[in-house]
């Protein structure tokens, strides 16, 4: 990638910075980062058109009140819809193979309703695919921010506490570590089934959003907990904090002055790469139909109601596949823009298992 | 060595404990609806509900239950469906357990071959139109769902172009064991295979052609370049060693991850009845105690996978050992 060719070769504009900073007054290390991200056109180009798609979806229900003139979470299955002034039924008869069952309408690529034709249900795939990427996009960013807020915490408290605490926690993490997660997220979504969890004041129920994304988040709670919780450990016997320690200033401003400032960013680099995995891992428990429930759609289970039609109409399982990888892939590029501009020497693995 | 072997088992122990914990805990302590009759299945009678209740004793205290649940996992391994009517679990993710396997060693035997090769490619021809393009393709491999991907396929190979020359030869989907005829297993196992691989390959190939690149830098390449060996030569002996700890690693984790239950979507999508198909269908016909048993093997597996890494680690990198 362009990207982190910037940072192994170290090419000219990345090294002028310094230079071009210490004639001015010295411009902070955020403003040098954001800089440096503004001037990567990979990075910039992935955000341009990940925001597009975030617009896009935003417009779901403006395209199925008054583009499309459909509604997207109830079955349509004796609609009729006028094709170049002829009518024709949204669930067909088939006319492939022995012509017996039915078979919905194909994409018609006009925008004035079944753009991308219909699921079996006789609604528009294309409708469902904006509502469904709202609620993709949307679990992805909140389970991003949970995972993180969670490992942020638990990282800094064992790295900063260290002995029971640490101990403790590592091995909790080790434990969340090994769960499978697809087999974790089958029994809590077996064991929740027709039934609700009450958490205090909170209350999940079986069809609620806040299932993957509390799974989501915490599954993945390790992967950053522990690179964090060395950070903070490797921090701790930095000579700036020993200096600190040594002056006598108090533990709590340390960690709030010293330690966190580093973490965080840390933690926002990690914010596109995790953002694209859950969306990935979201996809998926959507797929096995234990993430986002029926009406309600994501784009992982649009690709699994077409997974019947698959050799008919291939469309309604491919669509979403494309905007999920597209997706991704501007958040990995935009990622790896944004860890190249923050630290460049940091090596995260993206993608996931 | 000896000290961080035993060290690693009490640890490993330790973590599989915890694990049977909170399955434990879900399973049978989620508030809500009554254990028994979630073990007993849909329309359980009174009698078979009495029955289960009294067999994972849950008028006892929770360490008998505890204890219960562990004896009929790790020592009687009698776990039965209530499901289907006596079917007992363990025979089940025994016959299951090759066709996981077969998916994901032959799967991992492709991404390997693939990511050193994509991974040597891109840091030897660094900065260049291959290099670029191959990471970019690494990316787009990384960015699919498995699951979609594994659609594509089976709509290309199974449907659109089937009756070419290209995918005649693909079988039906579903399994054919290797011992029955090894040939028609290759075939029905090569399009899962790379379905699988195509996102390690992208993952290792980036991973190796950073470490790659990383090592190039370090003093001990310089040193055998100035002993003028071949570029071959340092790049395969030298740099490529160092940088295959790492990938090892990596290739512990993640082998161990989808041998438990991490392939579920590929076997899924093409047929395959491995464990996490098993899981699945358990879970469409609400069959808990296959979930339950596949569960508590599955993450004892991915432990003990992580624990051979480790010790690997220990033995490729001595200076992990006294940590």
């Amino acid at each position: 990638m362009a990207a982190s060719e910037t940072s192994i070769t170290g090419n000219t504009p990345g090294q002028a910075e310094p230079v071009g900073a210490k004639r001015r007054p010295a411009a902070g290390p955020w403003v040098t980062a954001f800089r440096k991200l503004v001037r990567d056109k990979a990075a910039m180009v992935a955000l341009l058109v990940f925001i597009l798609i975030v617009v896009g979806c935003c417009l779901a229900p403006y395209y199925a009140n008054s583009i499309a003139h459909t509604l997207p979470f109830s079955s349509n299955l004796d609609g009729k819809i006028v094709i170049d002034g002829e009518e024709r039924a949204v669930i067909e008869e088939s006319t492939e193979g022995l012509g017996l069952g039915t078979t919905p309408i194909g994409p018609t690529w006009k925008l004035g309703g079944y753009f991308l034709g219909a699921d079996d249900q006789g609604r528009d795939v294309f409708a469902r695919m904006l509502y469904g990427g709202l609620n993709s996009l949307w679990i992805a960013s909140a389970s991003t921010v949970l995972c993180l807020v969670l490992s942020g915490a638990l990282g800094v408290i064992a790295g900063f506490f260290g002995g029971l605490i640490d101990g403790i926690l590592s091995r909790l993490m080790d434990v969340v570590w090994a769960f499978p997660i697809f087999l974790l997220a089958i029994s809590l979504s077996i064991v929740l089934i027709n039934t609700s969890i009450t958490l205090g004041p909170i209350v999940i129920r079986s069809g609620s959003l806040w299932l993957p994304i509390f799974i989501i988040g915490i599954v993945y709670v390790p992967y950053i907990a522990r690179p964090i919780r060395g950070q903070v450990l490797s921090l701790k016997n930095s000579e700036f904090v020993l200096a600190a320690i040594g002056l006598g200033v108090p533990s709590h401003r340390i960690l709030w002055k010293d330690i966190l400032p580093n973490v965080a960013t840390t933690l926002i680099v990690f914010v596109p790469l995790m953002m694209a995995l859950n969306m990935v891992t979201e996809s998926a428990l959507s797929f096995l139909s234990i993430g986002v429930q029926p009406p309600d759609a994501s784009w992982g289970t649009i690709i699994q109601d077409g997974q019947n039609l698959l050799y008919s109409r291939p469309m309604v399982a491919l669509a979403p596949g494309i905007a999920i990888a597209i997706t991704v892939l501007t958040l990995n590029v935009f990622g790896d823009g944004v860890r190249d501009a923050l630290d460049p020497r940091s090596k995260l693995r993206i993608g996931g298992d | 060595m000896l000290n961080t072997l035993i060290r690693r088992l009490i640890q490993m122990i330790f973590v599989m404990f915890g694990i049977s914990v909170i399955v434990f805990l879900i399973f049978f302590w989620t508030p809500g609806s009554d254990p028994a009759a979630r073990i007993a299945g849909r329309n359980a009678s009174p009698e078979v509900l009495a029955a289960v209740r009294h067999d994972f004793g849950f008028d006892r205290p929770l360490y008998v239950q505890y204890g219960l649940m562990m004896k009929k996992l790790l020592i009687t391994f009698d776990l039965t469906s209530f499901q289907n009517r006596g079917q007992k679990v363990i025979p089940q993710l025994v016959d299951a357990t090759p066709v996981t396997l077969s998916l994901v060693i032959g799967g991992a035997i492709l991404w390997v071959i693939g990511g050193i090769v994509v991974g040597l490619a891109a840091a030897v021809t660094k900065g260049s139109v291959i290099d670029r393009g191959l990471m970019i393709l690494g990316l787009i491999g990384i960015s699919m769902p498995v699951f979609w991907l594994g659609s594509v396929l089976n709509l290309i190979t199974q449907s659109r172009f089937h009756d070419t020359w290209m995918f005649s030869w693909v079988p039906a989907l579903g399994y054919k064991p290797l011992l029955e005829s090894p040939w028609e297993w290759f075939k029905t196992m090569l399009i899962p295979w790379i379905s699988l691989a195509v996102l390690y390959i992208g993952l290792y190939g980036r991973v190796l052609r950073a470490s790659l690149i990383e090592a190039g830098e370090e003093d001990y390449i310089r040193t055998a370049r100035s002993k003028g060996l071949t570029e071959t030569r340092v790049m395969l002996r030298h740099a490529l060693r160092t940088s295959l700890i790492t990938f090892v690693t990596l290739f512990g984790l993640d082998f161990g991850a989808l041998v438990g239950g991490g392939a579920l979507l590929t076997e899924v999508v093409f047929g395959l009845q491995g464990v996490g198909k098993l899981t699945y269908d358990s879970l469409k016909s609400l069959d808990l105690p296959v979930i339950l048993a596949s569960v508590i093997y599955a993450s004892f597996f991915v432990v003990g996978a992580n624990f051979v890494v480790d010790m690997a680690y220990a033995i490729l990198d001595p200076r992990v050992r006294g940590r």
